[in-house]
């Protein structure tokens, strides 16, 4: 860490868009851990409704996330160098990975829904279905900020505010997608 | 007879357990990754750093923890 000057040290985004991003962590933070404690309460009944989650679903949900949030990192690193435009694509790119997310996870709820489950069918899909959807308000946000950001690079310059909100965006997206990388474990994962 | 049972059991949910904390562990190594490199926390200032650092140990191993209690 010592190993990069302290000028060097660059803060992506503006300091709100890490006030919400730590404050998000944190609040998911606690859901998550309260999904593990009632997992343990009644493992039985838990392991039994995880074995009724596609997993090829979620690995392909996975890959859809990481994917966009490379997009939006190499669209920040086009801008910052300096090439705004070349950055368009690569948002857009990140879009269509969230949407596709959106349309396994809508096809995954309507399969669910079909064979029988519903929220209140036990612990287990209760909060399947509260932290899936929370997670997809969250995506459907992010996708909002990603369209802004996409119309944001259409111009040959950015001024120091307007990167500044390209990375504060992106960083959002990339949380999107860390809350993912943990959620996706825990409900179809970890027996 | 029954002490093969007793074993296999034994045996069954110690490595259900571990295979648990290893995707646990995983997942957290993918959470640092994303938000060292794409969050680009790595050149941030420290403090930010270290905020995120903490959480990814401190979340990690209340999940770690609490899994074990419940397995």
């Amino acid at each position: 860490m010592s190993a990069v000057a302290t000028q060097e040290r660059h803060l992506p985004g503006e300091a709100g868009v890490w006030v919400v991003i730590l404050g998000e962590l944190t609040l998911f933070a606690a859901f998550f851990s309260a999904y593990v404690w009632a997992r343990g309460q009644d493992p039985t009944v838990f392991r039994a409704s995880q074995e009724h989650l596609s997993q090829g679903r979620g690995v392909v949900n996975t890959l859809l996330l990481l994917t966009s949030s490379l997009c939006v990192a190499a669209a920040v690193r086009a801008a910052r160098a300096g090439q705004p435009r070349a950055a368009r694509p690569l948002l857009l790119a990140a879009v269509g990975g969230g949407i596709g997310f959106l349309l396994v996870k809508v096809v995954e709820y309507h399969a669910l829904f079909a064979a029988g489950f519903s929220p209140a069918t036990n612990d287990f899909f209760t909060y399947y279905f509260v932290l899936t959807w929370l997670h997809l308000l969250h995506l459907i946000f992010g996708l909002s900020i990603l369209g802004f950001l996409s119309r944001l690079v259409g111009k040959d310059e950015l001024t120091a505010r307007e990167l500044g909100y390209l990375e504060g965006g992106g960083c959002f997206w990339h949380m999107v997608d860390l809350l993912w990388i943990v959620l996706f474990p825990l409900l179809y994962l970890v027996r | 007879m029954v002490w093969l049972v007793l074993v296999t059991a034994t045996l069954v949910s110690w490595s259900l357990r571990a295979i648990g904390l290893a995707v646990l562990a995983v997942a957290f190594v993918k959470v640092r990754l994303v938000g060292l490199y794409f969050m680009e926390l790595r050149t941030a200032p420290v403090p930010l750093r270290l905020a995120f650092e903490a959480w990814v140990v401190v979340v990690g191993a209340v999940l770690a923890g609490l899994y074990l209690l419940g397995v």
